[in-house]
């Protein structure tokens, strides 16, 4: 089922100006994994514990599917919420915590024995029934939350930064994990995180919050290749940031050419935004117009890839990032003068920053 | 690659002993010495003496001193009061420390300060404020007495007045834990559908059994043991309105040693075995933990801690 939020504001101090929420409209489709994604203080568990009905909203409303639920408890909303610290009932086995909302809801107890090994089954936990959740792991408890929420059936499932308490490894391990899962039950999900390579990896949909805004929602590749703000393109992936001038109706960075702006006039300043595996390095001597010279400074092997740490003529740092066997055939070292070509940048006139 | 092992084999033991944090061997001596005096001389000692005065004319005495009518009266007087004050206090308890860990309301600050009133006024004035309202000359005294109605000096002041000295104590512990473990699991809860008395009776009365256990084990101990409040309300009515440690005073001051030390030790003996009650509730939640850890140890080996992670 989908999730469509219309214009929903949130303030947790009645008497200020700044809202948690602020008037926030999107719409998560059904079946796919959407992500709510902002840095810290952009709203975002707010606006799912607002989906889940743990918080009101001041206005706006929730709909689950053809439902309207802002009025509603949140026990009456059939939702599965997946806590950042997985809330597991300290005193009970991992099957009562699972069992919990069936038997809230008097289910036979042979079908909850039979829905309770099938869970077990489908989070990779079987003979772990009796352990409490002080014996667990923390990878462990997460697919027992997980279980937990999924047990009676929700419309939705909610996680709250599902993997921000593991371990980097548990953490990369979880995600495979967690796309597989989420393929197999097609349960609509909603993910909260701050990590914004948790979300382009794992969202079909992502919604980027911003001091309580939509920042910009869609694919997470538009986002990535179109982004419609500064703040967009710089949090969404690494990015040099640049800072130039149009002149002659062509914005450039020193000599560097870059995509100009719609609308921009003669002489405005604009920010560019060039992701380091857009960048083209050659050493060849053979300097086309809109191209800059710059010198290799620091040179990091990262696994496959290549980071080129670069000083440009005007002094701009900028890092490159290519795989091994092009940065191979290239044959780059340290002190090497270079030239640059930028394949894509995003341009934002200055103002907008502000 | 042998020195490695060996380095790695010898740290636990270096860790034990030589590690900064653990003082030198004389430091601890003294600090384990200063401990057992002070324990034997605040604890122990008068711990033994009132055993041993009271024992000190024979076993005879001492039953003889425990089958006497008025100390026999005081005994079922204290249980009676703490059989009533210790579980009105478990229902207050836990009632406001739900209220105030849960909700935010006006007030709520003020309703704290009020549940800490009964530990920061002296027990005697507590027992004076309910003079001064259900005495003949208090507020409510020409009314009750009009009804026929006896609190101060009959068995429903000395009720009031040990429920008020004890409240705190189940709802200090009960809020305690209730603000320590947060609201995670009531939310978590909430969204899988259960109601609020579902939530409570499931989730969080169980969460805070032990802050509740303990609350109730030291509500019944001073319950038991209160004193001050009492002894006001009281009248010390012979045989009628004498709780324990009344008749204690009683029989102390009657140069009675023997009887008095008597009714003393069974106050103790109370106190003893509330601890070990507490004692042994601890050590069976500890078997149980451990046993449900043990169970499936054999299962886990088997699995490879990575296996459990690839999507089939």
């Amino acid at each position: 089922m989908s999730v469509v939020v219309r214009g929903v504001t949130k303030r947790f101090d009645r008497g200020s100006d700044v809202a948690a929420v602020n008037d926030v409209s999107f719409e998560a489709p059904p079946g796919k994994i959407t992500t709510l994604l902002g840095p810290s203080g952009s709203g975002k568990s707010t606006l799912l514990r607002i989906i889940a009905g743990l918080e009101e909203p001041d206005a706006g409303n929730v709909s689950i599917g053809e439902r309207e639920v802002t009025r509603l408890s949140s026990s009456a909303r059939q939702v599965g919420f997946v806590f950042q610290s997985y809330a597991l009932f300290r005193h009970m086995t991992v099957s009562d915590n699972i069992a919990f909302g069936m038997s809230i809801r008097k289910v036979e107890r042979p079908k909850i024995q039979a829905r309770v090994r099938e869970l077990l089954a489908l989070v990779q936990l079987e003979g772990y029934d009796d352990r409490f959740p002080a014996q667990l792991s923390g990878g462990q408890r997460q697919r027992v939350a997980l279980a937990r929420a999924l047990a009676t059936n929700p419309h939705v499932l909610l996680l709250d930064e599902p993997f921000g308490a593991l371990d980097a490894q548990v953490r990369v391990e979880l995600r495979e994990w967690l796309l597989g899962f989420q393929d197999k039950t097609g349960v609509t999900t909603l993910l909260v995180t701050h990590d914004q390579e948790e979300a382009l990896e794992l969202s079909q949909h992502v919604v980027l919050l911003n001091e309580g805004c939509v920042a910009q929602a869609g694919a997470p590749h538009e986002l990535y290749d179109h982004p419609a703000t500064p703040f967009v393109a710089s949090f969404l992936g690494a990015a040099n940031v640049l800072r130039g001038r149009v002149q002659d109706g062509t914005a450039r960075v020193g000599t560097l050419a870059v995509q100009t702006p719609r609308g921009a006039g003669e002489g405005a300043s604009v920010h560019a935004y060039v992701r380091p595996h857009d960048v083209r390095l050659s050493k060849s001597r053979e300097r086309r117009d809109g191209m800059a010279a710059g010198r290799v400074e620091r040179l990091t092997r990262v696994g496959g890839l290549v980071k080129v740490s670069l000083e440009l003529e005007n002094g701009d740092p900028m890092g490159v990032q290519m795989p091994k066997a092009e940065f191979d055939s290239l044959g780059l070292t340290l002190g090497d003068r270079v030239l640059v070509d930028l394949q894509d940048t995003k341009v934002f006139l200055e103002d907008y920053v502000i | 690659m042998s020195g490695v092992v060996a380095a790695r084999v010898r740290r636990p033991a270096q860790a034990r002993r030589g590690a900064s944090t653990t003082e030198s061997a004389w430091v601890r001596r003294a600090l384990i010495g200063v401990a057992l005096v002070f324990l034997t001389l605040c604890v122990v000692l008068p711990l033994a003496t009132v055993f041993g005065s009271a024992l000190s004319k024979g076993l005879g005495a001492y039953f003889e001193a425990l089958g006497d009518e008025e100390s026999l009266a005081a005994i079922r007087l204290t249980l009676l009061t703490a059989a009533i004050a210790v579980p009105l206090n478990f229902v207050f308890g836990i009632a406001a420390a739900w209220l105030i860990a849960k909700y935010e309301f006006w007030g709520k600050s003020a309703l704290l300060t009020i549940i800490d009133l009964p530990f920061s006024v002296s027990p005697v004035i507590s027992g004076l404020i309910f003079v001064l309202l259900f005495g003949a000359q208090g507020w409510l005294g020409p009314w009750l007495s009009a009804r026929d109605i006896q609190i101060i000096f009959a068995v429903p002041g000395i009720v009031i007045a040990t429920t008020f000295v004890t409240f705190p104590l189940v709802a200090r512990e009960v809020l305690a834990v209730m603000q320590a473990q947060g609201n995670d699991e009531e939310e978590a809860a909430l969204t899988l559908g259960a109601s609020g008395w579902q939530i409570l009776l499931r989730v969080t009365l169980p969460k805070v059994r032990w802050g509740v256990f303990y609350g109730a084990i030291l509500c019944n101990a001073r319950a038991m043991g209160e004193f001050g409040a009492v002894s006001v309300v009281s009248g010390h009515v012979r045989g009628q309105t004498n709780t324990m440690p009344l008749q204690v005073e009683i029989l102390y001051n009657e140069y009675n040693f023997v009887a008095a030390f008597t009714v003393a030790s069974l106050l103790a003996l109370i106190a003893l075995m509330t601890l070990l009650v507490k004692k042994a509730a601890e050590w069976a939640a500890h078997a149980r933990h451990a046993r449900a850890a043990r169970t499936p140890a054999a299962a886990i080996a088997k699995t490879p801690s990575k296996a459990g992670m690839v999507v089939p």
